[in-house]
């Protein structure tokens, strides 16, 4: 599918604990496990500011450029997120609701735009290359790994950050709650982070081989997922649905983050020579085929 | 006066959210702005000129009018002496 | 591979297709006004589109009772004038997305939904936050113009419109897509204007953007949409080329732009790079130019450092759109296609006097048949995130 080959040379990711059985019914509220932000996002001065999901965005960008272990920057860094920075939207709201539009701090609205995250990982690493953010539900982070590829083909980069972050506050869930969204599913957030590359890292053992979107109400069927392989010579991935990744993460837009942590995770411990990650969010259906490298 | 500047440090510690600083670390007469002083930056200075405004009845229409009030606790606590009107 | 526009739509406070938009600035009618979309004590002039949403959908024959956010009726009227306007008979064997761009999602409905929630979380009507989230206008405009493909939504504050239309580019070059419907969609809401006006930056005369005395923005609301093809999916004689875009962040600060303009020089140069066209062959700059001292000063000396003292003919045209925020680079890129078809530089009203560390004078006034075959039309935003295009006349 794509021009150049795209390799996945580290992943992060914050997310509700997976080692633990999760209490598996639906409506529950899975919450991420916050690293110690001190440590991965020192600077003091850029962190006060900072709210969850913007230290959680970060930190998994950050702790997925340590585990690259180099000391370079990344060409471009793109995020997703399907609600962004709900608590500092809601913030600013209730501030001018509170104060009759006087009064306004900026802290909150300024940290409430889709692209904060994205551009305060930029901020603190004093990159100038090429920076975007994907706001399309489930497409959000299909949307990011797609462009890395074309970033990669183009020749423009050969590392690229990507990742996707969304939170749970309790008005989301309250809101979701009326949508009836829990009774079949649970809440859940995290933020997850990419680095793609052009070449292969010596540590690294996936590759990106292609991404379909398919928008429609209805989820694709079996026979769809075949002809993808199929077309793919992948007739042997093992097919990883939602539900085995969101038992763990919980539903939320860019869950597929998660999943395809995850995924990385299982080729590697069950030495697996493909995978065929679902997702379904909505009207949005996306899959992701992965291969070892 | 010396209530004053207490009260505003504890003011810039909890709306700038000054994380692990106490009143005592800043000195009266360091710099608020730029890195040789508690690095704070314009969006700061917006946050502050609010504080004015709030616990204090003063109004600043442009940010640029703050430049040398906002230079130090000190200037910031003689000029709020001079203009509060609460 | 060369990337074609075919198609354009337009909405803002100065009018509604492109026609409407030349005779306002033909006259140098701005668009600006009092807030009449919702109730504020914010007393400040804005750029509405003149239409309600009543208006707007009985136009596009979207039935009353429907709820559509503001950003979704507005991007679905550009983007249907945008797509008619480039005929596509069929799109049988043609690969056709949509990559819309907005700020604030349905942010006007949600204004309506949360107050009464907050107060009780058993209130507020469901239909007016389900269109919260960013994707929702694309997905409508989808579904209004039968759009049944990939579609994706970029969100980087100013610049999400300009993003929009240079992923569009790319993946034409790439041979993902055939046809892309791209631009991008804001509404005016209560959010939008107390959080410009919370960073002081919101001006309460009109705008004067490249002037010494300018003090702020105004801001406005519309949709910006384009049609892209590739060269064998065209049908038709397009109205430009595609042929540079580039995307840089300022890495300065959250809302700031750098003191010498490195993002927006970067993203300048980088997009003339990637169309193999040097500073000299530019023949007109739709600038940013929002008005806010700090943003025309960093632009000016972007332009400087890059142009020297061979600086073309430029201008804003936000004094008479307003800024529109997610809209801007699709609103400006319809007018830069315009300017290559007509030959037109548009005035930046309320010009006086120049920024004095750089000099630059913008163009004050109105004309058609220059000697235009190449415009750059930039986008910068918070975050640091700039974007620049460059759109060419069609080689005859």
């Amino acid at each position: 599918m794509f021009e150049k080959a795209v390799y996945i040379n580290s992943i992060a990711s914050i997310h509700p604990p997976v080692s633990e059985p999760a209490d598996r019914i639906p409506g529950t509220r899975l919450k991420a496990e916050e690293p110690d932000y001190k440590q991965l996002i020192p600077n003091a001065g850029a962190r006060r500011r900072m709210s969850r999901i913007i230290r959680m965005g970060v930190a998994a960008a950050t702790r997925c450029l340590q585990e690259a272990g180099e000391a370079w920057q990344p060409d471009a860094i793109l995020t997703a997120t399907g609600l962004g920075c709900l608590e500092d939207t809601e913030k600013f709201m209730n501030s001018f609701l509170d104060n009759d539009e006087g009064l306004l701090a900026p802290t909150a609205f300024i940290q409430s735009t889709f692209n904060t995250i994205g551009g305060q990982i930029a901020l603190l690493l004093g990159n100038h290359g090429y920076n975007n953010t994907y706001v399309h539900r489930g497409f959000s982070l299909e949307s990011a790994l797609l462009d890395a590829a074309l970033l990669l083909a183009e020749g423009k980069a050969s590392r690229v950050l990507a990742g996707s972050i969304d939170e749970l506050t309790d008005t989301l869930y309250a809101i979701l709650a009326r949508f009836g969204c829990w009774k079949n599913a649970m809440a859940g957030e995290g933020a997850a982070f990419f680095l793609l590359s052009d070449q292969p890292s010596a540590a690294s053992a996936v590759q990106l081989q292609a991404i379909d979107m398919i928008s429609s109400p209805e989820k694709p069927g079996e026979a769809y997922l075949h002809a993808f392989l199929k077309r793919y010579h992948a007739e042997e991935a093992t097919i990883l649905y939602p539900e085995e990744y969101k038992q763990y993460s919980g539903e939320y837009p860019t869950a597929m983050g998660f999943g395809l942590w995850y995924a990385c995770h299982q080729m590697k411990e069950k030495g697996l020579p493909a995978i065929l990650l679902c997702n379904s969010f909505l009207d949005n259906h996306s899959l992701i085929l992965l291969k070892q490298a | 006066m010396e209530q004053l500047k207490q009260e505003l440090k504890e003011a810039l510690i909890e709306t700038l959210n000054l994380e692990d600083m106490t009143p005592e670390e800043i000195d009266n007469a360091a710099p608020l702005f730029g890195d040789e002083g508690l690095g704070l930056d314009s969006i700061d200075a917006l946050e502050i000129i609010l504080i004015l405004e709030r616990n204090y009845g003063i109004r600043i229409e442009k940010p640029s009018e703050g430049k040398e009030i906002f230079y130090s606790v000190d200037t910031l606590a003689q000029f709020i002496t001079a203009n509060r009107t609460k | 591979m060369k990337v074609f526009i075919t198609g354009i739509g337009a909405i803002s406070g100065i009018g509604q297709g492109g026609e409407e938009h030349l005779a306002s600035f033909r006259s140098g009618q701005h668009g600006l006004g009092k807030i009449t979309l919702f109730p504020t004590r914010h007393d400040v002039p804005v750029s509405e589109v003149k239409a309600t949403n009543d208006n707007l959908k009985e136009r596009l024959g979207i039935p009353r009772q429907q709820t559509l956010s503001r950003t979704a009726l507005l991007g679905i009227t550009a983007a249907q004038e945008a797509w008619q306007d480039a005929a596509i008979a069929t799109t049988n064997g043609l690969r056709v997305g949509l990559i819309s761009a907005n700020s604030t999602g349905g942010m006007d409905l949600s204004e309506q939904f949360y107050p009464l929630f907050r107060e009780d979380n058993s209130r507020g009507r469901l239909h007016h936050v389900a269109s919260h989230d960013a994707a929702d206008s694309t997905e409508r405009i989808a579904s209004y113009l039968g759009l049944t493909g990939f579609r994706t939504t970029i969100s980087t504050a100013c610049s999400s419109a300009a993003n929009a239309l240079m992923l569009g580019a790319r993946m034409i070059r790439q041979g993902l897509l055939d046809v892309v419907i791209a631009g991008g969609t804001d509404a005016l809401c209560k959010f939008t204007l107390n959080g410009f006006s919370s960073l002081m930056i919101v001006d309460r005369e009109p705008c004067r953007p490249f002037d010494a005395s300018r003090a702020g923005l105004n801001l406005g609301e519309g949709a910006g949409y384009v049609v892209l093809q590739s060269e064998k999916s065209l049908h038709k004689s397009p109205y430009a080329e595609l042929c540079g875009f580039a995307n840089s962040n300022d890495a300065y600060h959250q809302t700031a732009s750098s003191p010498d303009g490195t993002g927006a020089w970067l993203a300048m140069k980088n997009a003339l790079e990637i169309a193999g066209i040097s500073p000299e062959e530019v023949d007109y700059i739709n600038a940013h130019g929002t008005g806010t001292p700090n943003n025309d000063a960093s632009e000016s000396q972007a332009i400087y450092r890059l142009f020297g003292d061979r600086i073309p003919p430029f201008s804003s045209t936000k004094a008479f759109t307003g800024h529109t925020l997610g809209a801007a680079g699709g609103l400006e890129a319809v007018f830069s296609v315009l300017a290559i078809q007509r030959g037109i530089y548009y005035p930046n009203l309320n010009f006086t006097t120049p920024i004095e560390e750089t000099g630059l004078m913008p163009v004050t006034s109105y004309s058609e048949q220059n000697p235009i075959r190449t415009v750059v039309s930039n986008s910068f935003g918070f975050g640091g995130n700039n974007t620049s295009l460059v759109f060419r006349q069609i080689n005859r």
